[in-house]
């Protein structure tokens, strides 16, 4: 670890051990970890104490029954949840043993180099071209030809052939699954290392799922994905470790989100350690 | 022999279960609730005509009355007290755009900064800004005559001191106007869905670029709209100008910052309650010129406007 890692300010440091006794059959070579972090809204704690670190050029897969903090977990990857009021993030993110949320860390910067896909599919109102464009005009990028990284960009997200001779027509005539690969696609036009995933197929037919989970796999090679899914066969299909987070009443008696088990994905699925794991992955609540 | 067997059976149970379907949509309708529909609609229906005939009657009436001076020379000529035959709106025609020019000039910049700052940067739960909010929708509210009084003592005079002219004129329109500019802002602001930002933003662009190349081009339409309704209605007051120095029967051109200066609305006031038959055609002519300018305007609004139209 370099001496960027230590953090004194914040009295943790990441190389030093998680201080929860829970083991972490992490990833050789994490891109990104999660020490002792426990996230909040106001006074509410949405989830406590979490530790995970999330391997290269690996899909890790987070799930767990609605409310039990794995969206709120993989917001805070890209600060995202800093645009949220009140939002407040203990214990340490690591990035490459970087403290994302360190003093002098540019978010833009973060959010360039950890990109993000949402729920809904949300293209910009405006061209398929320019959809692409926005992110490296918005952050500067120094680009020799953008009509070529713009059909690179498109060719990587599977999108290319279906769009490349309405480039300059409205993104919003694109079918659901095509603009959510419009929206993988415009990620990745800024070289991101890692892409998190916010149940990116919720909103798409079974066709559409498919091709998104195909391009997944396929972006694995390049890219660190994280994905959050409430669909367990989805899990089980695309990733090679999984994470199962779940709803706790803490000490005081109210309810947050814990990080129950996080193992490699054919573990989880195969013979969990925890019994709410098993009691979650074979359909017996959440 | 079962597969063959399947699809007519399967044909006859679904076109049974289509016309049970069918025979409750198109069933007789209960008497009662057809007639209260009728009722309703024709209720509705005669709202509309009365805002109809009333518009109408309006231009109809004013064409009829004016129609003796509907010619260049009323669009052209100087106003006179002496000859209102041959007099017309000149200077107030020209005064009225110099003002509605400073009206755009200043309000779409204050009004949308005004809204982009409430929507986007300022914190709700902040007392500064919730009584800023409050300001605002209650100066929305105020008779346009207390902007007069204010113009006069503050921009005329006082502080300012620009005297009556144009300037002053349109910095009290402004006035007037912005509150609504920037309540129609921010309704517009506010329906571009939090979607857009949060995929700005997860791309690295700043607040800033966020703002300036996703929220306002998707609210620019709507935001327009308010620009309109604003301009009209400053277009069409008289009453803080009589105090801001408006004067009739002005014959000079008006300059921005210097002179006296007339509006639209007051020539036709003044003309109107001259005694002379010639004046009264005038006044009616005056109005329809009115109309004119400011169905242009909005036409050319609501082209820009459809231009910029999007969906999401």
């Amino acid at each position: 670890m370099t001496a960027e890692s230590r953090n004194p300010a914040r009295g943790l440091d990441l190389a030093s051990t998680p201080a929860s006794d829970l083991k972490l059959p992490g990833p050789g070579s994490p891109v990104l970890s999660c020490r002792d972090v426990s996230v909040y809204y106001g006074k509410f704690r949405a989830v406590t104490d979490v530790n995970l670190s999330f391997g290269a050029n690996e899909i890790t897969a987070m799930i767990g029954p609605s409310g039990c903090g794995k969206s709120t977990v993989l917001r805070s990857l890209n600060r995202m949840n800093d645009l949220v009021p009140g939002a407040r993030v203990e214990g340490l993110i690591g990035y490459h043993g970087v403290d994302l949320y360190g003093k002098d860390v540019d978010v833009i910067e973060v959010r360039r180099r950890i990109g993000m896909v949402f729920q809904k599919p949300n293209p910009f109102p405006s061209s398929i071209y320019n959809n692409i464009a926005y992110g490296p005009r918005v952050t500067g990028m120094h680009v020799d030809d953008m009509d070529d990284l713009v059909e690179q960009a498109l060719t990587r997200a599977a999108l290319w052939d279906e769009v490349k001779n309405k480039l300059h027509k409205s993104a919003f005539a694109l079918s659901g699954g095509q603009q959510q690969r419009l929206c993988i696609a415009r990620a990745l036009a800024t070289n991101p290392e890692v892409i998190l995933m916010d149940e990116p197929c919720s909103a798409l037919d079974p066709i559409a799922t498919q091709k998104i989970e195909d391009l997944m796999l396929d972006l694995a090679r390049e890219f660190t994905i994280v994905i959050v899914t409430h669909n367990m066969q989805q899990a089980a299909r695309v990733s090679q470790r999984t994470a199962f987070f779940t709803t706790v009443a803490d000490e005081h008696g109210e309810r947050t989100g814990r990080l129950v088990e996080f193992d490699t994905t054919e573990k989880i699925f195969s013979t969990p350690s925890d019994e709410r794991t098993e009691a979650y992955i074979t359909g017996r609540f959440g | 022999m079962v597969d063959q067997d399947t699809p007519p059976r399967r044909a006859r149970l679904a076109s049974t279960g289509a016309r049970a379907a069918v025979e409750t949509v198109f069933g007789e309708q209960p008497r009662g609730d057809k007639v209260s529909g009728l009722v309703f609609r024709s209720l509705m229906m005669l709202a509309l005509a009365m805002a109809l005939v009333m518009l109408v009657s309006l231009i109809i009436y004013s064409a009829w009355r004016g129609w003796g001076r509907l010619d260049l020379d009323m669009i052209t000529e100087k106003p006179s007290r002496i000859r209102p035959e041959r007099a017309g709106y000149g200077p107030a025609l020209l005064g009225s755009l110099y003002m509605i020019l400073g009206v755009i000039v200043l309000v779409v910049p204050i009004g949308v900064g005004a809204a982009v700052y409430l929507e986007e940067y300022a914190k709700r739960d902040r007392w500064y800004n919730r009584l800023i909010e409050l300001n605002i929708q209650n100066l929305a509210g105020v008779p346009s005559i207390v902007f007069g009084i204010l113009g006069l003592a503050f921009i005329a005079r006082g502080p300012i001191g620009l005297g009556l002219v144009v300037a002053t004129g349109s910095i009290t329109l402004t006035l007037l106007v912005l509150p609504t500019v920037i309540i129609a802002a921010r309704e517009a602001i506010r329906a571009v869905p939090p979607s857009i930002r949060e995929g700005s933003l997860a791309l690295g662009a700043t607040q800033w670029q966020t703002i300036s190349r996703q929220v306002l081009p998707a609210a620019a339409p709507g935001i327009l709209t308010g620009v309109i309704l604003a301009v009209a209605r400053a277009m069409g007051e008289a009453a803080p100008l009589l105090l801001v120095g408006a004067a009739g029967f002005t014959p000079f051109l008006p300059l921005l910052f210097d002179g006296q200066y007339s509006a639209l609305p007051v020539q036709i006031y003044r003309n109107a309650v001259e005694p002379r038959e010639e004046f009264q055609t005038l006044a009616f002519a005056g109005v329809i010129l009115m109309l004119v300018v400011l169905l242009a305007m909005n036409s050319f609004a609501v082209w820009l406007r459809n231009r910029y139209e999007r969906r999401w």
